[in-house]
C-alpha cells in the first residue's frame, strides 16, 4: 500500500515548510518531499505583497512574495521535492502520510521523518458572533487580502475593519490604496495588537480612525452589507448601552485571531498544548511523537515570518539529526510554565542535554506592561531575570537562558512578569 | 519637538524629533532611526507595494513596488499610474514594469517571478 519513502517529508508549503525542508536537507535528509495544497509554494507570503519581511533574517526589507522567492530559488540547488495541489488526509503514528493529488491519486508515503508546518487559519464571523443580519459583504480579511492582491477582485468599496491586528491594518491601507474608503478600525481592547509601526503607516498615514475598546453590535443589510452599528465596551467589554455610532458602509473586513491548523497533529494522536492551540513540542521542536516535529503558526501564531524561518531551520536541523541518529536523550526533562501575566510558553518541554548553549523561550504576556522584569524560576528559586521597558499580547517575546544555568535543575520553570521589586 | 513612532522595523522605537535643532532625533534605538526622523519631518516618503494587471500568469495579479521609497504626496498619483499597466507572462522579480514614476526616477519593479 506504500506507494512512497523519503526520509523527511514536510507537510506544507509556506514559509515554514520551506526553511524547515531547506535545513533538513543540509543536516543529513538524503531524501525530502514537501507537500503543498496550494498551486504554488510560499504560502500566505504570496498575498502579502506589502514590505516590512526580512529585515532580522536578510538584513534588508523585502515584500512577502519576494521573501518567499528567496527560499524557492535556495530549492533549486538541492533535490528536495515538491508535490502541489496535494491534499494531506491523515497522518499516523508510525509517520504513514496519507495524501492525494489529481496526478498521483490517493498516495500512502512512508517518512523516517516528519516536519508539521500547516500554518493557522483565521477566525470568523461564527467565532465572535456578532449580532445582526447575514448579508453578502462580509470578510476575514486574510481571504480580502487573496481576492484582492491575487485575485484581482475589489471586495468593497466603503469599508469597517473590525480587530485591529495586523492583518487588518495592512488590509485598511491596501483597502485605501485601491480606492476604497476605510471609514473606521475597531478594536475590542483598549490597545492593538498589531504592530506600531502599521498603525503609523497604515492608519495614521491615510487618516483612517482606530477606535479602541469599541466593537460591532450590529450588522445591518438585504442582500449585500448596507449598516453597522459600534458601540463602546466597559472594562468587561460589554457594549455600552447609548454609545451607538451607525456607518453606512457595503463591507466588513474581520482580523480577529488566528488559530494554528492542527486537525492532522490531532489524527497523528500528538499531545496538544490548550494554550497555544498548537502541539506540545521540546527545546528542537518535536512533538510528543518522536521523530515527528511542528514549526510557525501550526506551534504558535507568530508576529514575524523571519521568527517563523528561525524556529523552523531549528525543526528542519532536528529532523536531520533524527533521520542520522535516531531518537533524543531525555533523562533530565524540564516542564515550563506560564507564571503570572504570561499566556503560554514555547517550547512546553526541554531536554536539558539537548540545549546546545541557551535555550530560548517564546511567550506572550496578557496585557499591556511597563518597566518590568521577566523571571525565570524554579519553584522559590530565581534563575535568571531579564528586564523589559515595553510589553504588549501583541509583541511575542523571547528570552535567552544558557545552558548552564538549566544544569542541576529538575522538575518545572516557570516563566512570569512582574514589577520590579524595590529594595 | 515631535513625537513619532520609528517604522523602519517592527521595534516601532518612540522617537522624539527636535526641529529647532536641526531636526535632532533622540529614542531611536539605531541609526537607522535618526535617518528616519529626521526624513518623516522634512521629506516622508514610502515605499508604494501595489499590483498590477498580468495575462499569462498562474494568476491575475501581480506583485510589484517602488523600486525606492517615494514621497508620501505622490502615493495616490503613483497608484493611479499602475491602472494603465498590464504586463504579460512570463515576468522575473525585479523587471520594470512602469519606469520613472512621475518624475522621480523611480521604477515600479515586479516583486514574483511569474
Amino acid at each position: 500500500m506504500i506507494t512512497e519513502t523519503y526520509d523527511l517529508v514536510v507537510v506544507g508549503g509556506g514559509p515554514a515548510g520551506l526553511a524547515a525542508a531547506l535545513e533538513g536537507y543540509s543536516n543529513g535528509a538524503q531524501s525530502v518531499l514537501i507537500l503543498e495544497r496550494d498551486k504554488e509554494l510560499g504560502g500566505i507570503l504570496n498575498q502579502c505583497i506589502h514590505n516590512g519581511f526580512g529585515l532580522h533574517y536578510f538584513k534588508e526589507e523585502l515584500t512577502g512574495p519576494e521573501y518567499a522567492q528567496r527560499f524557492v530559488d535556495m530549492l533549486r540547488d538541492t533535490n528536495v521535492q515538491v508535490k502541489l495541489d496535494t491534499m494531506v488526509l491523515e497522518i499516523t503514528r508510525g509517520k504513514q502520510i496519507h495524501c492525494m493529488n489529481s496526478k498521483d491519486g490517493y498516495m500512502v508515503i512512508q517518512a523516517k521523518a516528519i516536519v508539521l508546518a500547516m500554518g493557522c487559519r483565521e477566525r470568523t464571523r461564527g467565532a465572535i458572533a456578532i449580532p445582526g443580519d447575514r448579508p453578502a459583504g462580509i470578510f476575514t480579511a486574510g481571504t480580502a487580502q487573496r481576492y484582492v492582491n491575487m485575485e484581482g477582485y475589489m471586495v468593497g468599496k466603503r469599508v469597517i475593519i473590525l480587530g485591529s491586528g495586523d492583518i487588518g491594518l495592512i488590509m485598511a491601507r491596501r483597502m485605501t490604496l485601491e480606492g476604497a474608503k476605510v471609514l473606521a478600525c475597531v478594536e475590542l481592547m483598549p490597545y492593538s495588537n498589531g504592530l506600531n509601526r502599521n498603525i503609523v503607516q497604515c492608519l495614521k498615514d491615510y487618516d483612517i480612525p482606530l477606535y479602541l475598546a469599541h466593537t460591532i453590535t450590529d450588522i445591518q443589510g438585504d442582500g449585500r452589507v448596507e449598516k453597522v452599528v459600534v458601540s463602546k465596551v466597559d472594562e468587561n467589554r460589554k457594549p455600552i448601552p447609548g454609545t451607538e455610532m451607525t456607518f453606512d458602509c457595503d463591507t466588513v473586513l474581520l482580523s480577529v485571531g488566528l488559530i494554528p491548523e492542527n486537525e492532522l497533529s490531532k489524527s497523528a494522536g500528538l499531545a496538544m498544548d490548550r494554550r497555544t492551540s498548537g502541539p506540545v513540542v521540546f527545546e528542537n521542536m518535536e512533538t510528543s511523537i518522536q521523530g515527528i516535529f511542528a514549526c510557525g503558526n501550526v506551534v504558535h501564531v507568530h508576529d514575524l515570518v523571519d521568527f517563523v524561518t528561525a524556529e523552523s531551520q531549528r525543526a528542519g536541523r532536528a529532523a536531520g539529526k533524527y533521520i542520522a541518529g535516531g531518537e533524543q536523550k531525555s533523562e533530565s526533562l524540564l516542564e515550563v510554565q506560564n507564571g503570572s501575566c504570561v499566556n503560554y510558553t514555547v517550547p512546553q518541554k526541554i531536554r536539558t542535554e539537548n540545549v546546545e548553549k541557551a535555550a530560548e523561550i517564546f511567550f506572550r504576556v496578557n496585557n499591556v506592561y511597563k518597566n518590568v522584569v521577566i523571571k525565570v524560576t524554579d519553584g522559590d528559586h530565581e534563575i535568571v531575570r531579564f528586564k523589559r521597558e515595553h510589553m504588549a499580547p501583541g509583541e511575542m517575546e523571547k528570552i535567552t537562558v544558557p545552558k548552564a544555568l538549566l544544569e542541576n535543575i529538575a522538575g518545572t520553570l516557570t516563566v512570569s512578569v512582574g514589577k520590579e521589586e524595590t529594595a | 519637538m515631535t513625537e513619532l513612532i520609528c517604522i523602519v522595523c517592527p521595534k516601532g522605537c518612540h522617537l522624539k524629533v527636535d526641529e529647532q535643532n536641526d531636526y535632532a532625533v533622540t529614542g531611536n534605538g539605531c541609526k537607522r532611526g535618526e535617518a528616519y526622523g529626521k526624513k518623516e519631518l522634512t521629506n516622508p516618503t514610502r515605499v508604494v507595494p501595489s499590483t498590477v494587471k498580468i495575462i499569462g500568469g498562474a494568476h491575475r495579479r501581480l506583485p510589484v513596488k517602488t523600486s525606492e521609497p517615494i514621497p508620501k504626496a505622490m502615493i495616490f498619483d503613483a497608484m493611479k499610474l499602475l491602472d494603465t499597466v498590464t504586463v504579460n507572462a512570463p515576468v522575473k522579480r525585479g523587471d520594470v514594469v512602469y519606469r520613472n514614476i512621475l518624475e522621480t526616477g523611480i521604477d515600479f519593479i515586479a516583486t514574483k517571478d511569474m
